[in-house]
């Protein structure tokens, strides 16, 4: 039997098949089946509700889901406003289109802060659409017609409808604008835990995401990369890779033309990838090991930049095989040289000369990779007219763009679905895979879907920048604080936020930045330098107080009571209560100051980011000889919680993943080659690591909501830093921690 | 042709028989559950049931699977409503989810062969399960619930 016969019988058993009918039931939640099933009867009320006449009403979220939990959130902003019963709601992903659904851009925590007043607006317009088609029906005055979970009703005449039996009237009328939003006293979803919309579908296994979508007839496509940053593709032999069973295709594949004008996240690693095409994964898989490749050094290469990066403009790739020792040398250097002046206030140069004590340490942070569980991957069927394309994207209003250009097609025949992604962390911003899926669709005249191994997916990176940075603080003869100075560098970008705290609580302050240009690329990675920021500088203050002979939450405090009360400088761009705010709730729940805490090793950090605030009390003990983060106290502060039980699980996963990446995130290179391949020398926390306890507590306000995909993984870093200096009795400057400990001399 | 027996059902599968068995499940038959991690037994990812052990199908030959009992996510339970997976969802455990049904499929053999698992025990048979999303607490908690519900229903 031939692969597609089987596949065909196997359907009319109906064996478990995934055809493409199937996926789209997969949106549907168990037991709905039915209700979903007749196609053309959902009203579209706007972009983001649809009614059927029997009052299903569906809400369409607009933002690619990655585990941050929109998929649930965002809907539960428009229920808010449009009074629905969530237990009877049904919500689906909505399709790619920002002139219908907003901006569509998962990242930056901005998704509930972007969302938060369209959404509530879009829901409460549908809600008066309806209760205007109801008064017109019944001839009374629409601020008679009331609403209640997805009815309307007119108490005088006792009249009562479904918002389905008004949907397609409604559907014609205009869309209000401006419409009043309730205050939050009132409401009665948001700020009220909601499951997962899609919970049971991923206890099943039903197939959510892009690696998961079939077509018939698509084949698999793998792309061998370079073996290192700086060196390309010269020529190869496929003869005996093309002998192997199910092979289609060896061919060479170029992502961009010369000259083409890189613009917001067209990142890519490489320009010229070596594809392998066949029927399946496995096939491919052993096709790649039987080809003969030679590979070269590219030397210096050009990119173009421009389209959203600024004017367009040509920038050299640095064509060097670079080595971590080198780079580590080399860093060391432009660190003694002068640097950018990103920020200065009053005189630190003679505040330092002065001083009666100066405090001068430097932190190291590695280059990280992303690891999403889900490796990269996307499904294309590219033909001359038009576009599909299916799979795990962060930003598809940026990509699309690129797309066509590349594919020389009109945007409006270019069709991105957006797949629930196993994970994102930024790295899902940068849309290269798709754009080569749709390629390799074209070439190779076929439905496509291209999947990254994890090796594939762990060496071509769009990686956190590896950092440096230099703190000192000058102190006078009474241990006051008098100057700050940061001067901090990475490759290829330096991680310094220069208007931050503790900038505007130092009369005397300096910000430097310092870049070495490299072909290693990389972007986004839950607030990379924050991240990296946090670990140094977190740790810095811990020093200096104690330097100072005063508690770390105390120092932070005063320090935050200067910027508020007579701030320096200007553009300070933290809010200052906010930050004191977070910091006061974690050291009352954590009961900093109690004895019976004393047996911890306790570190604490607080961090502003993404427009949130998040500090966290991290315990340490000793277990088998090795620190163990035990216990957390996490305060957060990020205004309005949509879901907080939602809220957090992404907060205690955040903390979880700072715990890991401070103790062994990190990527090494050789001679251009990423020395780390797969999850044996990549090494991730795993549960036995996990702390006890994560106690998560937020700032109880009225603010709008400022976002918490990032705000609370900073943070952590610099509180495990604190602990473990406290567990190990000293300090340790060069992330990841965990490779030091394993000496005997270490602890 | 390779015969399989899978969530009860049976298969015939025209693949080489060196093929891992999680890609015969995945790209074959279209059982999509089983994820892919790391295709080295690192993650977890990929865990099915082999005659009621928990393997990792990434690296088990689909030709050991011949003439055996294959289960996974889909199968766990008909109305995938086992106490693990009811569990899961009581607690709303998942973020991104990828690693979930894997997480589940070692899960539901941890609590058939320990009714009342210790914490050290739930970590130490749940090491060989990653969760890049860091949902580990809620993994212990909802193996912790599931033992309990378990024991209760009395089939424990
Ligand atoms: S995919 Fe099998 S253990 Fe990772
Ligand atoms: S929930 Fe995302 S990897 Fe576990």
């Amino acid at each position: 039997m031939t692969r597609r016969s089987f596949l065909k019988s196997s359907a009319l058993a109906g064996g478990g098949l995934m055809l493409s009918f199937t996926w789209l039931s997969a949106f549907t939640p168990a037991g709905r089946e039915k209700e979903m099933a007749p196609g053309g009867q959902w009203v579209e009320i706007n972009g983001y509700v649809k009614i059927t006449p029997d009052n299903v009403i569906k809400i369409l979220n607009p933002n690619p889901e990655f585990g941050q939990n929109v998929m649930t959130s965002l809907p539960m902003m428009i229920a808010e406003e449009l009074d629905v019963d969530w237990q009877k709601i049904v919500v689906e992903m909505g399709p790619h289109d920002n002139a219908k659904l907003g901006p569509q851009f998962t990242g930056g925590s901005n998704s509930m802060r972007m969302y938060w007043k369209p959404l509530r607006e879009a829901g409460a317009a549908v809600r008066q659409m309806l209760r205007t088609a109801a008064a017109q029906a019944w001839a009374v005055p629409v601020e008679e017609v009331t609403t209640k979970a997805g009815m309307l009703h007119h108490a005088k005449s006792r009249k009562s409808a479904t918002y389905g039996s008004f949907a397609s009237q409604a559907a014609s009328l205009p869309v209000p604008k401006g419409m009043k939003l309730k205050a939050p006293k009132d409401f009665t979803v948001v700020s009220r835990s909601k499951k997962n919309v899609e919970g049971q579908k991923i206890v099943s296994g039903k197939p959510l995401f892009g690696i998961d979508y079939q077509q018939p007839g698509m084949l698999i496509a793998m792309a061998e990369h370079p073996p290192g940053f700086g060196m390309k593709l010269k020529s190869f032999d496929a003869t005996e890779a093309l002998k192997m069973p199910g092979i289609k295709d060896v061919f060479r594949q170029q992502l961009y033309a010369e000259g083409f004008e890189q613009g917001g996240f067209d990142t890519r690693s490489f320009n010229e990838l070596l594809v392998v095409v066949g029927n399946t994964t496995w096939q491919v898989m052993q096709a790649r090991k039987k080809l003969k490749v030679q590979w070269e050094p590219a030397g210096d290469t050009k990119d173009t930049m421009g389209g959203g990066r600024g004017p367009k403009r040509e920038v050299v790739v640095p064509g060097e095989l670079e080595s971590t020792d080198a780079q580590l040398r080399n860093m060391k250097d432009y660190a003694a040289k002068p640097a950018q002046q990103l920020r200065r206030d009053g005189d630190p140069e003679t505040a330092f000369k002065n001083a009666a004590t100066v405090i001068e340490r430097t932190c190291h942070g590695p280059f990280l990779a992303h690891n999403c569980m889900e490796p990269m991957n996307f499904f294309a069927h590219v033909t001359d007219e038009k576009a599909l394309l299916v799979g795990p994207l962060q930003a598809p209003g940026w990509t699309e763009p690129t797309l066509a250009k590349v594919l020389n097609l009109p945007a409006d025949k270019i069709e991105i679905q957006m797949t629930r992604m196993g994970g994102g962390f930024g790295r899902r911003a940068y849309g290269h895979y798709l754009t080569e899926a749709a390629l390799i669709s074209r070439k190779v005249k076929a439905p496509v879907k291209l999947v990254y191994t994890r090796e594939d997916d762990m060496t071509y990176g769009i990686y956190r920048p590896m950092y440096t940075a230099t703190y000192r603080a000058a102190l006078d003869a009474n241990k006051d604080l008098i100057a700050f100075h940061v001067k901090g560098g990475g490759i290829p970008e330096h991680p310094i936020h220069a208007n931050r705290f503790p900038a505007g609580a130092v009369d005397n302050y300096l910000a430097e930045g310092w870049e070495i240009p490299s072909n290693i690329t990389i972007g986004a990675f839950r607030a990379p330098r924050s991240n990296f920021n946090a670990a140094a500088e977190q740790s810095f203050l811990d020093e200096l107080a104690e330097a100072m002979g005063k508690d770390p939450i105390e120092l932070r405090l005063e320090l935050l009571k200067r910027a508020k009360e007579n701030p320096v400088g200007k553009n300070n761009d933290y809010d200052a209560d906010r930050y004191a705010g977070i910091l006061k709730l974690v050291r009352d729940k954590s009961g900093w100051n109690q004895p019976e805490n004393k047996k911890y090793s306790r570190g604490v950090a607080a961090y502003f980011c993404h427009n949130s605030y998040a500090a966290h009390v991290v315990d340490m003990v000793m277990r088998d000889g090795q620190p163990y983060v035990e216990r957390v106290f996490s305060a957060i502060d990020c205004g309005i919680v949509i879901n907080p039980d939602a809220a957090t699980n992404m907060v205690q996963g955040a903390v979880v993943d700072g715990i890991g990446n401070a103790f062994y995130g990190g990527l090494t290179l050789k001679n251009g080659a990423v020395e780390q391949t797969n999850f044996y020398n990549y090494r991730l926390i795993r549960m036995h690591e996990a702390p006890q306890k994560i106690d998560v507590h937020f700032v109880q306000n009225d603010i709008d909501p400022t976002g918490l995909g990032e705000p609370p993984f900073p943070p952590v870093f610099g509180a495990v830093a604190n602990a473990l200096y406290k567990a190990a009795g000293k300090r340790f400057y060069q992330q990841p921690f965990g490779p030091q400990l394993n000496t005997p001399t270490a602890l | 042709m390779l015969n399989l027996t899978i969530n009860k059902k049976a298969y015939q599968v025209d693949v080489d028989p060196e093929t891992p068995l999680l890609w015969v499940l995945r790209d074959t038959l279209g059982l999509v559950g089983t994820k892919y991690g790391c295709g080295v037994a690192q993650c977890g990812a990929c865990t099915v049931h082999l005659n009621g052990e928990a393997v990792r199908s990434c690296v088990t030959k689909v030709s050991r699977a011949v003439g055996q009992k294959v289960v996974t996510i889909e199968g766990l339970a008909e109305k995938a409503d086992h106490p693990v997976q009811k569990a899961w969802l009581e607690l709303d455990v998942a973020q991104c989810g990828y690693c979930q049904s894997g997480q589940i499929m070692s899960a539901a053999v941890l609590l058939r062969e320990n009714k009342n698992p210790t914490d050290a025990d739930i970590d130490a048979a749940m090491a060989g399960n990653i969760c890049r999303c860091g949902t580990y607490l809620r993994i212990r908690e909802a193996i912790r619930l599931a033992a309990t519900s378990q024991r209760k229903a009395g089939n424990g």
